[in-house]
């Protein structure tokens, strides 16, 4: 993870309207609305910070929401634009323009072997607890995040509940096991 | 005042104190006044202790009495309500997510509702629509009274808990009356609502409504203009405009900074765009406005409830798509289909069409959006609440900074943390 975006991406950023292919804003990949309305773009981790940069610049003011997605049993086709490559997570970014009154999703693929993604807290300050959550819940690490530990489970534990592979009611009452030895 | 004209000044500004957060395990927080020289101790509020309401534990770094930095220790009454949302079909979600913020469960269920609707292309009657906004309007009274007793019973007006929790028992008695139970109504559900209005509501409501704004009269006359109760709060816990957007808060805290967003008004979902309300504003930001600025919407909730009561359709309370809604009772005795459809979709649900969608309702704590994530299968195959309490909760480090601990539990107070909801 470096802080320098690579080459090939910002060159795809650079050529604002490509000629075939997707169209982008802000080097981000313009995915399809779904039924509920609000604008949906692609971003790579590498080129995240630079679209949010640039969509907070333009109004997007709040982040109202940072979760992710485990697709690792997804059983429908996943409706990305050809130039990004699915991963197994996508964290799923929700922001709102209070002067526009819109808001817009973020998507980034992050992949299952090193699932990081630079962290927003530098950009809204409230990006903190969602982003421990992801944590928590995913083991998706956030560069550069001030407090990259646990929230929801205690500290010490082993694996990451909302992943697919974690299967429902395979844990032992904590405490009872604690008893036990 | 409108939204676009509300601010331009910038949030990239913003001047948070980031030495307010305690960004540290408790095992290093332990060494926190090791030095002779140092007086800091660290102190632990909670998780049980009376006015955390519920099970939030405060790590405060305090010199002497004052607070210098602070972390909210979350997690105690996790039970994986997301997860287990996956297990669930969209007719079983609702028990799951009103469960959430039980003060004001039928918020949960509306968003999750609204979320599941939007994937199917379904779109509910306007009995429904109207039912649905009756009984969230009551729903956000019996709220904000919660709040007004608790907020009262920490700074020591214990009266106040007793009358706060006197009227939320008739607005819940309402409730109980509509939708079965007081709590976990499970009654607003995809395709609409579980039942018809009973008979006599409007006089109930009425009755409900008529009975209030005396109360409300009492409550100004024992807290609002009182000067103990002002030199309580006033000032104590402010949050400037920047600040309350930059950490995504929503809801009466940042109504209080002055900001006018109010989901109902500036993005109107149900039929929020043909009823009259006002949108109640604060000026400073401090724990004082968000206590007047619940009171006050209790008084702009009644207005809805009024317009509700003489608006109110007729019609249809469900949308009569048989892939979503099951066969009336009365004809499983005399159709074995209608049986079989009851069934299946009892047993197996329905199938919802991939995709995802975003939906936000104005909870009496912010916005509270669902997030549904869908395969095509009768189960979501990722349901996330972004839930206001949680994410309010991280302001608490910021109004407590530089405060004496007496104001700590005005302040944890004020932002009005409903732990079912942070846990989840």
């Amino acid at each position: 993870m470096s802080d320098t975006p690579d080459p090939a991406a910002s060159d795809d950023a650079a050529a604002e309207p490509v000629a075939a292919g997707t169209p982008t804003r802000h080097g981000a990949f313009v995915g399809t609305e779904q039924g509920d309305g609000i604008e949906v773009l692609h971003a790579g981790a590498d080129t995240l910070i630079q679209v949010v940069t640039a969509l907070r610049d333009e109004g997007y003011g709040m982040l109202l929401d940072l979760t992710a997605v485990d697709y690792l049993t997804f059983a429908a086709p996943r409706s990305l634009p050809p130039e990004i490559e699915a991963g197994r997570f996508e964290v799923v970014i929700h922001l709102l323009s209070h002067r526009d009154r819109t808001r817009l999703r973020i998507k980034v693929q992050v992949d299952s072997a090193d699932p990081v993604v630079p962290s927003l807290f530098d950009l809204y300050p409230g990006s903190e607890n969602m982003e421990r959550e992801v944590f928590d819940m995913f083991g998706i690490r956030f560069a550069q995040h001030p407090d990259m530990t646990r929230i929801l489970m205690p500290e010490d534990w082993v694996g990451h509940p909302l992943r697919k592979d974690y299967a429902v009611g395979r844990i032992p009452v904590q405490f009872k096991a604690g008893a036990e030895q | 005042m409108t939204a676009v004209e509300m601010r331009r000044p910038s949030v990239y500004e913003r001047d948070l104190d980031a030495s307010a957060v305690l960004r540290m395990s408790e095992a290093q927080a332990t060494h926190i006044g090791d030095d002779e020289n140092d007086d800091r101790v660290i102190m632990n509020m909670g998780p049980s202790h009376p006015s955390t309401h519920g099970v939030l534990r405060l790590m405060l770094e305090m010199d002497g009495e004052t607070v210098l930095r602070s972390k909210p220790v979350v997690g105690y009454l996790h039970t994986g309500m997301e997860k287990t949302g996956e297990e669930l079909s969209y007719v079983q979600g609702c028990t799951n997510v009103t469960r959430m913020d039980y003060a004001a469960p039928l918020f949960s269920e509306l968003a999750f509702s609204l979320t599941t609707e939007s994937l199917l292309g379904v779109e509910v009657p306007p009995r429904a629509t109207w039912i649905r906004m009756l009984l969230c309007e009551l729903n956000r009274i019996t709220s904000h009274l919660l709040f007004m007793a608790t907020n009262g019973m920490d700074l020591g007006a214990v009266s106040m808990m007793i009358y706060g929790w006197r009227e939320r028992e008739e607005g819940l008695r309402l409730l109980e009356k509509i939708t079965g139970l007081r709590m976990n109504h499970n009654f607003i559900r995809p395709g609409g609502v579980a039942a018809d209005l009973p008979d006599g509501w409007v006089e109930d409501v009425i009755g409900f409504i008529d009975l209030l704004p005396p109360r409300l009269e009492e409550y100004d006359t024992l807290m609002t203009g009182q000067p103990i109760w002002r030199e309580r709060l006033q000032g104590v816990g402010t949050i400037t405009p920047d600040e309350a957007i930059a950490l995504s808060a929503t809801g009466p805290l940042l109504r209080s900074a002055g900001v006018p967003w109010d989901l109902r008004r500036d993005t109107p979902y149900l039929a929020y765009d043909q009823v009259e309300f006002d949108v109640v504003v604060g000026t400073y930001g401090d724990s004082f406005d968000r206590y007047a600025i619940r009171l006050n919407e209790i008084r702009e909730s009644i207005r809805i409830i009024e317009q509700c009561v003489d608006k109110m359709p007729v019609g249809d309370y469900r949308v009569q798509d048989r892939k979503v809604t099951p066969p009336p009772r009365a004809r499983l005795d005399e159709s074995m289909e209608a049986l079989i459809h009851h069934f299946k979709i009892f047993t197996e649900g329905f199938q919802v069409p991939a995709g995802e969608a975003y939906t936000a309702v104005e909870s009496p704590r912010g916005e509270l959006g669902c997030f549904i994530v869908s395969d095509g299968g009768p189960k979501p195959y990722r349901m996330r609440i972004r839930p206001p309490s949680y994410i309010n909760l991280q302001t608490l480090a910021h109004l407590m900074h530089g405060r004496l601990i007496a104001d700590a539990v005005a302040i944890i107070s004020s932002v009005d943390p409903i732990m079912g909801e942070v846990d989840r």
